[in-house]
């Protein structure tokens, strides 16, 4: 059988197999190499809770879902051009993700009797699935792999690790990648520690590239372009460790220590992991005892005039609630950068959400305000967090970055920018304690106050979770209270004035504005570009600040008939902009499956919301 | 050079609102009067001086002290004092904590900042009672008390924050009455020059929900014969005629009396604080009236490396290795690509 070589604008291939079977480094390795490459790609890991769940199980399947493309490419996909499942309970838990069109590469030597009854199924999984008539290549991955490597002297164990490689190499044969990026890895990887490991590798990854491009049964292979991107270097990034460099780049350029407590949380961890690596660019990391523990040692750092900083999930919020109160209350520069995941409770971990939004907003004792930003995907992760940092800072307020787990894990490739293209952050450090020090008197403008630090002579104060007037002095004065509550409150508000204006995307007055926050921002921008193709008249609005909202949103959202917000939770932003402007018609688009938008349900929401105007 | 201080520098403007007759008084009094002496040895100037506090009557006391000072939330003193270390190294931090606040709801935090051995100083107001929410039982409470929420007697195990410290690991311990002002003293600017975390466990009087909490050891009558007064490189000797003193007898401290049974001054035990092993702290720190007489003084006073140190020591140690200087190098490092 010839194969045909298909060019595409973009492809998306899913990697699926048991959580031990090394598919997230697989998906992520083809999603480096395709980066490296020159295409834009989208990540999606889609992993369960458990380190091992029980083999062949389809609750261990761990996923990893790359989306490549030879222009913008805004979503991890919503449903893939190729499969790749290792086992049967890997073809069962992702069948549904087929394209009509799609390719689907199986292990063979996992497809036995039991491993199939496993997973549910009784004959023909592939019949039983209703997926005969797609492509199937049944190849017998484990055998090919022990014989690829049957003169390497590696025991049945590493040789059977080395599977995923064999797979990986008859992607690169399929989608048309060179095997360069992918040797250089390996020596990377193994040539210091494990310098045995480096040769079978490379031979097993050749062998499954030669495998594919000698089988007869493969019938397409695709080549996707590289993507025009902007002139400059690039590198890949995941949304977590964009966060950890976005806080690292903002303390450095407030020339202060960069200090983060916290504690590890499921998918937020890998923050405090990258920063405790860089404890050379002046970062200090706690693992502290709790969650509690993580952001009061972060209080006392911002006391003590560090870029303070904690990093969580949703559980560990809900326990830094309390202490959240008292870094309002004292009014100290504090980043909590919490990434989402579904709950309640303990919820679903490893699954992404935007269900935290009314905790962060509303989830505190008394009349307690902060502000909210929100990374719109991986690499804005970084912006995001260094634009939390530079408000806490010089506006004297705790700030939290709404983040989300598909932020978090997912990964994009990201133009490298220069430090030098970053504003200054100029804290508002206390200068004169003439006739004493007043802790909280406020610039007239930003009813900002100044930040004394313990060291600094002539300006010890007391700060404290006690209501206090702008002296400092401890007061349960009626008028003094509500004073200090509402200026608490204003300070945020008149914080409007230093954020970018809303943007959008479209026609500035229409029938329908589409409205989203977050990590939604890819899959609202690709749905409203299908919109458009249909020739629907809609506009895109999308928020990276949620407290305070830009000057400019009442003005944007009286530009049309209805809002449609969309979001990954049952309307905590639609409630939040309706209380902000009740004014305006709101129609809600709303998931609360623990997994990000399809493309495909915004644009329904769309038109329907288009037909019902 | 460090400017010289009195007790007045450390006396804030604000009035102290302690039931006349607590015990507080004179823990505050105590502290302002031990920090001139810190200051002058550890060569720190006021502004270099941070009191932390909890939630309860004792955390009002940074309210009191001409100091930096944060009066945080309930239990979170020390996660907060923790905070302040690490940001700032050389700042001297003393933590006020009571008994509810140290060892209840801030239990999490008492142990841990023990077990890193950060470098401050805890004062832990032990009066057995929660005084602020008016009088129900504390961890330190002992069995059977009779409380508010307790009405027919508690039925649970006091803490005894001495083992609790010790049992963490804990480098220094001292136990002190509020009323022993000059001892008081003695303690705080040990723990001061102690360098890792410092606990003082200071029983105090709660003269309205727990009056007389520790007459029974502290009353002039009977004091010097239900306390000792342990101090380094000394015998452990006690009583109001100085007969008594302590042994060890077989694997327990016994409490006897000087030319009894044979009993000889050369049989006294001499308390050495800086010995490693706790294990001998630790029966002395829990020896309780009324088979024992309770230990008073720096029971333990060990040297070991603290957490703040270790953690700068460190990121000097990986910055002289480092090959990334800045930010921008970061940006660049690892595997990046250009396109063109």
């Amino acid at each position: 059988m010839q194969h045909r070589v298909i060019d595409a604008k973009d492809v998306v291939i899913r990697f699926a197999g048991d959580s031990g079977d090394g598919m997230q480094l697989t998906g992520s390795l083809f999603a480096s190499m395709s980066a490296v490459y020159g295409n834009s790609l989208s990540t999606f890991p889609d992993f369960p809770a458990e380190i091992r769940a029980p083999k062949g199980t389809v609750s261990g399947v761990s996923g990893f879902q790359v989306h490549i493309g030879s222009t913008d490419v805004n979503t991890p996909g919503d449903f893939c051009d190729m499969l790749i499942a290792m086992n049967p309970a890997a073809l069962k838990a992702n069948a549904k993700w087929l394209k009509r069109t799609a390719t689907v590469l199986v292990n063979q030597d996992a497809f036995d009797d039991q491993s199939l009854l496993k997973a549910g199924f009784k004959e023909n999984p592939f019949d039983e699935l209703g997926i005969s008539d797609r492509d199937i290549l049944v190849v017998p991955i484990s055998e090919l792999t022990a014989a690829s490597l049957a003169d390497s002297g590696l025991d049945k164990k590493s040789v059977d690790k080395c599977r995923n490689m064999f797979v990986l190499g008859m992607a690169c044969f399929i989608f048309d990648r060179p095997l360069e990026y992918l040797f250089g890895y390996i020596e990377g990887k193994f040539g210091k520690k494990h310098p045995e490991m480096v040769e079978p590798n490379k031979k097993v990854l050749s062998d499954g590239f030669n495998y594919a491009a000698n089988l007869q049964m493969v019938a397409n292979t695709y080549h996707v372009a590289p993507a025009r991107l902007e002139k400059g270097l690039y590198r890949n990034i995941t949304g977590n460790q964009a966060t950890a460099w976005g806080l690292m780049a903002a303390a450095g350029k407030a020339g202060l220590p960069l200090f983060c407590g916290s504690y590890p949380i499921t998918p937020a961890t890998a923050i405090l992991e990258e920063l405790a690596l860089h404890k050379y660019l002046n970062v200090k990391t706690m693992q502290a005892e709790d969650e509690i523990a993580g952001i009061c040692t972060a209080i006392g750092a911002a006391y003590a005039g560090n870029l303070a900083v904690t990093t969580t999930s949703g559980p560990g919020l809900s326990l830094k609630s309390e202490a959240l109160g008292l870094a309002v209350m004292t009014e100290l520069p504090l980043v909590v950068v919490d990434v989402q995941r579904a709950g309640p409770s303990t919820g679903i971990p490893t699954k992404t959400e935007q269900t935290d939004l009314n905790q962060i907003l509303y989830g505190r004792n008394g009349e307690c305000p902060v502000v909210v930003v929100a990374p719109h995907s991986p690499a804005h992760c970084f912006d995001a967090a260094f634009d939390a940092a530079k408000i806490a800072l010089e506006h004297m307020v705790p700030v939290v970055v709404a983040s989300e787990g598909f932020l978090g894990n997912g990964s994009e490739p990201w133009r490298i920018p220069s430090m030098a293209d970053y504003p200054e952050i100029r804290p508002p450090f206390a200068k004169s304690a003439e006739g004493g020090f007043k802790p909280f008197q406020r610039d007239p403008q930003t009813l900002v106050r100044e930040w004394a630090i313990p060291g600094q002579k002539g300006f010890e104060h007391r700060v404290g979770g006690l209501e206090k007037d702008h002296n400092g002095v401890l007061s349960s004065d009626p008028q003094v209270h509500e004073t200090m509550v509402r200026e608490r409150a204003e300070k945020i508000r008149r914080i409007a004035s230093v954020i970018p204006p809303l943007e959008v995307k479209g026609p500035e007055k229409g029938k329908l504005l589409v409205v989203g926050w977050g990590g939604t921002f890819g899959h609202i921008l690709s749905a409203v570009e299908e919109a458009w193709e249909k020739g629907l008249e809609v506009s895109f609005a999308h928020f990276d600040y949620i407290n305070p909202l830009p000057d400019n949103t009442g003005a944007v959202l009286s530009g049309f008939d209805k809002v449609l917000v969309c979001e990954l939770n049952s309307g905590h932003f639609a409630g939040w902009l309706r209380n902000s402007f009740p004014e305006f018609k709101y129609l809600q688009c709303n998931k609360v499956q623990g997994q990000p938008f399809l493309v495909q349900e915004i644009l329904e929401a769309i038109e329907k919301a288009l037909k019902e105007a | 050079m460090a400017e010289v201080y009195t007790f007045k520098d450390f006396k804030s403007d604000q009035e102290v609102r302690w039931c006349p007759g607590c015990g507080d008084h004179a823990i505050l009094a105590a502290l302002q009067r031990a920090l001139p002496e810190v200051s002058a040895s550890l060569g720190k100037t006021r502004e270099q001086f941070v009191v932390v506090s909890g939630i309860g009557c004792s955390s009002r006391l940074p309210y009191y002290m001409n100091t930096y000072g944060f009066h945080s939330i309930h239990g979170r003193a020390l996660a907060v004092a923790t905070g302040i270390k690490v940001a700032n190294p050389s700042l001297c931090i003393w933590v006020a904590s009571g008994d509810g606040d140290a060892l209840a709801i801030g239990g999490n935090h008492f142990i841990h900042a023990i077990r890193r051995n950060i470098d401050i100083n805890v004062i832990l107001f032990n009066n057995r009672i929660y005084g602020l929410t008016k009088g129900q039982y504390s961890p330190t409470s002992k069995f059977g008390m009779i409380t508010k929420t307790s009405p027919y007697g508690t039925v649970e195990h006091p803490f005894n924050p001495g083992s609790l410290a010790l049992g963490a690991k804990g480098n220094f311990f001292a136990r002190s009455i509020d009323t022993e002002l000059k001892l008081n003293g003695e303690i705080m600017v040990a723990a001061a020059m102690h360098k890792g975390t410092s606990v003082m466990e200071m029983l105090t009087n709660c003269v309205i929900f727990n009056n007389g909490s520790h007459t029974e050891i502290s009353d002039r009558s009977v004091k010097e014969d239900r306390t000792i007064v342990l101090r380094h490189g000394e015998k452990m000797i006690f009583g109001k005629d100085r007969n008594r003193g302590l042994i060890l007898d077989g694997r327990h401290l016994k409490a006897v009396t000087i030319g009894e049974d044979g009993i000889t001054m050369d049989d006294i035990l001499v308390h050495d604080a800086t010995s490693p092993d706790a294990g001998l702290h630790t029966m002395l720190a829990e020896m309780a009236y009324p088979d024992m007489p309770v230990a008073l003084g720096i029971i333990r006073n060990v040297e070991s490396v603290t957490y703040d140190k270790a953690l700068v020591d460190q990121m000097e140690q990986v910055s002289a290795k480092a090959r990334i200087h800045s930010m921008d190098d970061l940006l660049r490092s690892g595997s990046v690509w250009e396109v063109k």
